[in-house]
């Protein structure tokens, strides 16, 4: 026997190891499920390699080992396989992790197996893959892979190979009957540790209290050829753990954050060298361990050897548990094991002790008093740290100083907590520590990353933006050009037909704008006033009527000034011809919306006629009036388009007026009369403004201009209103009060654009046939429509919140009616895009309109199937087969139905 | 006459010396840069979410170095507002009114049935942790994402969630005691000191 | 089945604060009753109502702190330092000196600090201190011991009742000052031109009563090595500060030995071997490594020398520690012991502010 060396620190708790030695080791009953982890060690989990329902044998391989840090899992006993899903794992959080889930069958049924013949010939390599087939990992502590560690030799060179026998936690005998019972495997699988390693010096190290196990290691040693020493040491706790136990043996520290194989040592315990035994020799892969079952809520403590994958609860009732006595279930040590929450967790590869104790046993620590450094757990500290340090420093989050007082070679052995006068909790202070200080890196790595990829995205926006100006700039020169050469023919153009003096049209413009505004103001406290039911509401009242008078002669004015300042001689045959190709387009639609009609029976038959026929009758107008005209009889000419911006801005009135009225006899508003009053004007006026428009357009008159300006012209307007409409988008998105103005303004240069295309047109411009129809992109139009019900959503718990009482509710309620406008207008483009894939799916004999409803109606069967299922999943889990073909025949009809819908609208 | 002499020499030389001392410190201990600005960064939480009312955490540490608050940072949390305290040796105030003190981690989740490709969102992630071409289904780089929830304002269908991030085994951890005293007054209140004090 | 879930260890050692501190308590007695013995019922007293005031104190403090009361008084600090004050002060010293000591040791040096454990300095020579500085003339009336008082082979002290009436009632009859004399310290300090030897022989109190002194020193040592053999304390505190003084009291000697003290009448008399085993070794407020405690071991015993000799107060203990005690957190923050699979210990506070 060779002299030891000694540790810092350690504790003597009473060692309460006599309870579990007093029988042999006994083999635990098969239970009836194995609950077998895929993950038992730290490393990556392995992948599952059977399915739910298979039959496995006793040591098939479950599962395979994904990584150089993983094993193999194997069945533990024969049976189906009858889940593979999360179940409570060993683990300190409770939590669960997948398993796969064997029903046994009882039967035992082994797998063929055999061993090597002669370990030696093989290649070290190959006995090292060996090795990891059969699952073998680390019995002691962390369960590391036993195969990474026999690698070591590689890249390593090996002096000593230490096998620990320990065992200094109070309670566990494991090893120590393993060692008494199975000497002579322990030192085979020692022998084939070495012949991998190839190590100078073995030595095993044990405690002063076992000497049984002593004696049976002593005979199997001088039994053994391999020149192996046994140290036995005075027992103190934890002479165990990997780093005091190198210290103990060799008087070497490892470095602080590397491994022992670094300084030229290897670690392995008994259990695993007895593993690699029964694997290199029969063939028997890692799905048994000795299990130590002490306590005092036990009455039958002793070893047993258990199957990986059993369960708490079958061991225990072995043991005979008493329940009622149970108080605290450990898995390990009771200095370094943890606490599981209940019998249902399976035995993994590292469950050296189930520890079922009493309350008088293990009673709940006092609560903690302050600490008085009294330094008793610096005394016994086995890393020499200053715990009580550790301890202010983790209390106060101080985590930096805590990280420099070398908390990370903290080893949680709980010596300082057992000798803590105050009782205080210390290990759980460095887990919390420690566990703070990996997030906090786990975080400021991330925040790091995060700040390098905003860095990188800001430089290619900048980048992108550079790139953007520069073409900019190179299309405003180009512009420049274009503009000089167009100033110039404009000139000329305006030269042949400038107006007279215009009238003080703007001037007007802007008062009728100021009336209009005052009125709407005024209006929205008349409203605000009556909501509240404030007093004064008849003065308010007077003044609404008077505004609306000044506004509405404020805009007679204005249209009269705009008639009046209309270039009275102009010929405008190019209108007239456009006005006459517009109407023959209208009246060919009707034609086909009828014929479509007819041949479907659907809609207002009459309704369709009546309007092909007197569209006929204006298309006859129309190319009579532009045959006048081109044949030189010019009619006093009008201003067409103004007249159709006065008709539209008529017809918006009329339905907001007429929505209002709507939301106001709805509320019973006692304003209802005078507003209905108000909508019956106006659509008079939209009345009139249609019919001066529609005469305008019949007495339409063209004349000969230059083609290509007015084409130049043409594509300018539209550039101009695209830009114009995709500010207005933004503006609108962004709740821009200026939208509405802008919304006029887009308006405008639509009708500008309009005017230059038909000019164009007149003037003999071919239009493409697909430019003509114009586009629509179904896609598109559904998203606005999507977009405009979610911000139409938006806007409506805005006015709720409103109602509640935050915010305005007179903002919140205009932007909501306005958004309620946008999405109106959007629904109906969606409607009318829809409408004319119905005809056309119409047209091929299928209705789509139908089909879309039999759609909508399978999806909504669908999610209904889904509800009925997942509720009577909650409330009776027994039938549910029958629902759950229900749902798949809906899904089936509905994913048919989709398809052949997608034919049409894709 | 001598005496004077000998004191303004005295007080020459002295000057010179640390006239000397100070412009060899200066060149020896110079500090390149800025580094207030990066270390107020480093404490930041890099989100880049904009809530402090500058476009991304550099900005606001820049702010901050000039003279803002140092409350601005709801992601971050008391914490951070703590840590910055430390740093620029400051009071540390409460956060701004409504932030919470210890913000939960939140990840963005799209809700990919429901997205319509608009492309929004990516371009308002300040990490580029959204992926996704136009018309085509997006979806986000978890790991990439910061939380900021600048992604979810943009979206017009509403299909993007701020969800806690997802703990499992391998980020658990042991929370800190409860102090020994208070557990104690609570039970002492009920009169039930439980396994009794000492 | 609802187990409880907990951090690991799962035993504890059954100790607890209370019992540490009851421990110093029995290390006190022979000290006490050595006190008693030889210089009458007043330390006794004094002692008595020190703790009767600093549990009354401690409670009331607690109670406005709004923590539970039974818990605290159950870790038996207060009753310690009430012991450690109620020794140090002279034995005929009046009520109000020993109220006022409580008073600041309890308030102002313990619980405004944030109570047991948050105290940076030793609460009882925190009051000795204020008391010696604000009370000089009670402070510094010492009693003779009763081998000096008449004939020397009686046990002729002031009697029980007689020092009851001293202590509480500001009774000063002419008689008392027979009692009462200057420690051998004093008697040290002040003599005058003589030369260390004449002083030994003119001086009753250290010609004849010095025994007396040095009964008390053995009994508080017998005390101190009983709370080293049961753990409560290491032997690196006492044994560096009592090594340091003898080595600095060596070495003058030796190097004027008429002048100077030798360094076994430094050690024997005073505070010192209270000081040693009882009051620096308090760990709330010393160094915390066992090198720290060393240095602050040797500290101390420098620091009793250089204000014996050359201070304004003929005893240094308190001071010495105190002023040890303001560096403490500095000697921790350079004696931290090297961890395992560290080449050689952090040095500084890296990490702070």
């Amino acid at each position: 026997m060779r002299t030891h060396f000694a540790f810092h620190g350690g504790v003597h708790p009473p060692e309460n190891k006599k309870q579990s030695t007093g029988l042999a080791i006994q083999i635990a009953p098969v239970p009836e499920t194995l609950v077998i982890p895929l993950s038992q060690h730290i490393g990556a989990p392995a992948e599952p390699v059977v399915r739910v329902g298979d039959r496995v044998l006793k040591g098939q391989i479950i599962a395979e080992a994904v990584g150089r840090i993983s094993v193999n899992v194997h069945a533990s006993s024969s049976g189906v396989v009858e889940a593979i899903e999360p179940r409570p794992i060993p683990h300190t959080s409770g939590m669960e992790a997948p398993c796969v889930v064997i029903r046994t069958d009882g039967l035992d049924e082994w797998i063929d197996h055999k061993g090597l013949d002669d370990y030696r010939r093989l290649k070290k390599a190959d006995l090292i893959d060996y090795i990891r087939e059969h699952g073998i990992a680390g019995m002691g502590g962390a369960g590391f892979p036993t195969d990474v560690k026999l690698h070591l030799g590689d890249d390593h060179i090996v002096n000593t190979l230490i096998l620990n026998a320990m065992e200094c936690e109070p309670y566990i005998t494991a090893d120590d009957m393993l060692i008494r019972e199975r000497a002579e495997e322990i030192v085979s699988g020692i022998e084939i540790m070495a012949h991998l390693l190839k190590p100078h010096h073995i030595i095993i190290g044990t405690e002063d209290n076992k000497p049984q196990a002593l004696r049976a290691l002593e005979k199997a040693v001088r039994a053994s050829q391999l020149d192996i020493d046994i140290i036995s040491v005075p027992t103190v706790y934890p002479s165990g753990g990997e780093k005091q136990l190198i210290k103990l043996m060799t008087g070497i520290e490892v470095p602080s954050g590397r491994i022992p194989a670094d300084i030229g040592i290897v670690c392995q315990n008994v259990g695993t060298a007895k593993a690699i035994h029964d694997a290199v020799h029969h063939g028997i892969p890692l799905i048994s361990r000795v299990v130590t079952l002490t306590g005092l809520a036990l009455q039958h403590p002793h070893n047993m050897e258990a199957r990986i994958g059993t369960p708490f609860e079958t061991l225990l009732g072995a043991a005979e548990v008493i329940e009622s006595a149970l108080y605290r279930l450990v898995m390990g040590g009771p200095m370094m094991g943890f606490t599981v929450p209940h019998d249902q967790i399976p035995v993994i590869k590292t469950t050296n002790c189930i520890l079922a104790a009493t309350i008088e046993e293990m009673p709940p620590a006092p609560p903690a008093n302050p600490c008085i450094r009294c330094g008793m757990c610096e005394q016994v500290c086995p890393a020499e740290l200053l715990p009580q340090q550790l301890h202010w420093f983790a209390k106060g989050k101080e985590f930096e100083k805590a990280k420099n007082h070398n908390l990370f070679d903290c080893i949680e052995c709980g010596a300082c907590s057992y000798v803590c006068p105050s009782n205080i909790p210390l290990v759980q202070y460095y887990r919390f520590a420690k566990a703070e200080i990996r997030a906090e890196e786990a975080e400021q790595r991330k925040a790091d990353h995060a700040r390098k990829r905003f860095e990188a995205r800001q430089e290619r926006l900048e980048r992108e933006q550079a790139e953007k100006e520069l073409r900019r700039k190179q299309r405003a020169e180009e512009a420049a050009k274009m503009q000089a050469v167009k100033q110039d023919k404009l000139q000329r153009h305006a030269e042949v037909s400038e107006t007279a003096a215009e009238p003080d049209a703007k001037a007007l413009k802007t008062a009728a704008a100021v009336a209009r505004t005052k009125l709407k103001k005024a209006q929205q406290a008349l409203k605000s006033a009556q909501d509240k039911g404030l007093e004064g509401i008849e003065a308010l009242q007077a003044t609404v009527t008077e505004l609306e008078q000044k506004a509405a002669a404020a805009q007679a004015a204005l249209e009269q000034a705009e008639k009046g300042a209309q270039p009275a001689a102009q010929l405008d045959s190019k209108q007239l011809k456009t006005a006459a190709a517009v109407a023959r387009t209208k009246l060919k639609q009707a034609e086909k919306a009828l014929q479509q009609a007819q041949d479907s029976g659907e809609g207002d038959l009459t309704e369709l006629q009546a309007k092909v026929t007197e569209l006929t009758a204006k298309a006859a107008q129309a190319q009579t009036a532009f045959e006048a005209a081109e044949s030189g009889v010019a009619p006093a000419a009008v201003d067409i388009a103004g007249l159709k911006e006065a008709m539209d801005s008529a017809a918006v009135k009329v339905e907001k007026a007429r929505q209002a009225l709507a939301d106001s006899e709805a509320n019973g508003s006692p304003a209802v009369e005078k507003m209905r009053a108000g909508v019956e004007k106006l659509e008079q006026k939209y009345q009139s403004a249609k019919s001066d428009f529609e005469v305008a357009n019949q007495q339409g008159q063209s004349n000969g201009v230059d083609l290509e300006a007015l084409k130049a012209d043409m594509e300018q307007a539209s550039d101009k209103v695209k830009k114009a409409e995709a500010a207005l988008q933004t503006a609108r998105e962004n709740g821009s009060p200026a939208a509405d103005k802008m919304a006029a303004g887009v308006d405008k240069l639509k009708g500008k654009y309009e005017e230059a295309r038909q000019a164009w047109l007149a003037a003999g411009g071919v239009e493409a046939v697909a430019e003509a129809k114009v586009e629509v992109d179904p896609k598109a139009l559904k998203q606005q429509v999507s977009i405009m019900r979610t911000k139409l959503k938006k806007a409506q718990t805005a006015v709720e919140a409103a109602e509640a009482g935050e915010g305005d509710l007179d903002l919140a309620a205009s932007e909501f009616e306005r958004l309620t406008a946008l999405y109106e207008d959007a629904k109906q483009a969606w409607d009318a895009y829809e409408a004319e894939q119905n005809d056309k799916a119409a047209a091929q004999g299928i209705d789509l309109k139908q089909l879309k409803i039999d759609a909508a109606l399978a999806r909504a069967a669908v999610t209904k199937a889904e509800r009925a299922l997942d509720k009577a999943r909650e409330t009776q889990p027994d039938d549910l087969d029958g629902m759950e073909e229900a749902l798949l025949a809906a899904r089936q009809k509905a994913e048919q139905l989709n398809q052949t819908l997608s034919r049409f609208t894709d | 006459m001598n005496i004077i002499l000998i004191a303004i020499l005295a007080l020459a030389g002295l000057a010179v010396a640390f006239g000397l001392l100070l412009g060899f410190a200066a060149v020896k201990f110079r500090v390149e840069g800025n580094p207030l600005v990066d270390q107020i960064d480093g404490l930041l939480p890099q989100t880049q979410c904009g809530q402090c009312g500058y476009p991304g955490c550099r900005p606001y540490a820049e702010a901050i170095a000039g003279g803002d608050a140092i409350n601005k940072c709801p992601p971050g949390g008391q914490s951070t507002v703590e840590a910055l305290a430390d740093l620029l040796d400051v009071e540390a105030v409460p956060l701004e009114a409504g932030a919470e003190a210890e913000p939960v981690k939140m990840v963005a989740y799209i809700r990919e049935d429901e997205c319509i490709g608009c492309t929004k969102c990516i371009q308002a992630c300040p990490v580029d942790a959204i992926l996704g071409a136009a018309k085509q289904m997006h979806t986000v780089i978890e790991s990439e994402c910061t939380g900021c929830d600048l992604c979810v304002e943009p979206c017009p269908v509403d299909c993007i969630d701020m969800l806690p991030v997802q703990s499992g085994l391998s980020d658990w951890k042991w929370e800190l005691p409860a102090p020994g005293v208070q557990q104690l007054i609570v039970t002492d209140r009920r009169g039930q000191l439980q396994g009794g004090a000492v | 089945m609802a187990l409880i879930r907990t951090s690991s260890p799962h035993l504890h050692k059954a100790s607890s604060t209370g019992d540490v501190m009851r421990l110093v308590i029995l290390a006190c007695m022979p000290g006490l009753a050595a006190m008693t013995l030889f210089f009458g019922w007043g330390t006794l007293i004094n002692v008595c109502w020190a703790i009767l005031l600093a549990v009354g104190l401690e409670a009331a403090i607690v109670l406005i702190r709004k923590r539970p009361v039974s818990f605290y008084l159950k870790d038996y600090s207060v009753v310690v330092t009430a012991l450690l004050l109620g020794l140090s002060l002279p034995p005929y010293a009046p009520w109000w000196i020993t109220l006022v000591g409580i008073l600041v040791a309890v308030v102002i040096a313990k619980h405004l600090y944030g109570g047991l454990g948050q105290n940076p300095f030793n609460p009882a020579m925190v009051a000795y201190a204020l008391l010696l500085v604000s009370f000089p003339v009670e402070m510094t009336r010492w009693t003779q011991p009763f081998v000096l008082l008449g004939d020397a082979d009686s046990w002729n002290i002031l009697p029980f009742t007689d020092t009851l009436r001293v202590i509480f009632t500001g009774f000063e009859p002419v008689w008392l000052d027979n009692y009462t004399g200057a420690t051998p310290l004093d008697a040290m300090r002040h003599r005058g031109g003589m030369t260390t030897e004449e002083a030994w022989l003119s001086k009753p109190v250290l010609a004849d009563g010095i025994g007396a002194w040095h009964a008390v020193s053995a009994a508080y040592f017998m005390g101190g090595i009983f709370l080293i053999y049961r753990k409560v304390i290491t032997y690196h505190v006492p044994m560096a500060m009592l090594g340091a003084l003898a080595v600095i009291a060596s070495v003058f000697y030796a190097f004027d030995p008429y002048d100077f003290a030798d360094p076994y009448f430094h050690i024997t008399v005073g505070g010192t071997m209270l000081g040693a085993f009882f009051i620096a070794t308090d760990p709330v407020t010393c160094a915390t490594s066992n090198r720290g405690k060393i240095w602050f071991g040797i500290g101390i015993g420098l620091l009793i020398y250089v204000i014996r000799g050359w201070g304004g107060y003929p005893d240094a203990v308190a001071f010495a520690v105190l002023l040890m005690n303001l560096a403490a957190p500095f000697i921790d923050q350079y004696t931290q012991p090297r961890t395992y699979g560290h080449a050689k210990a952090n040095r500084g506070m890296k990490g702070g502010q």
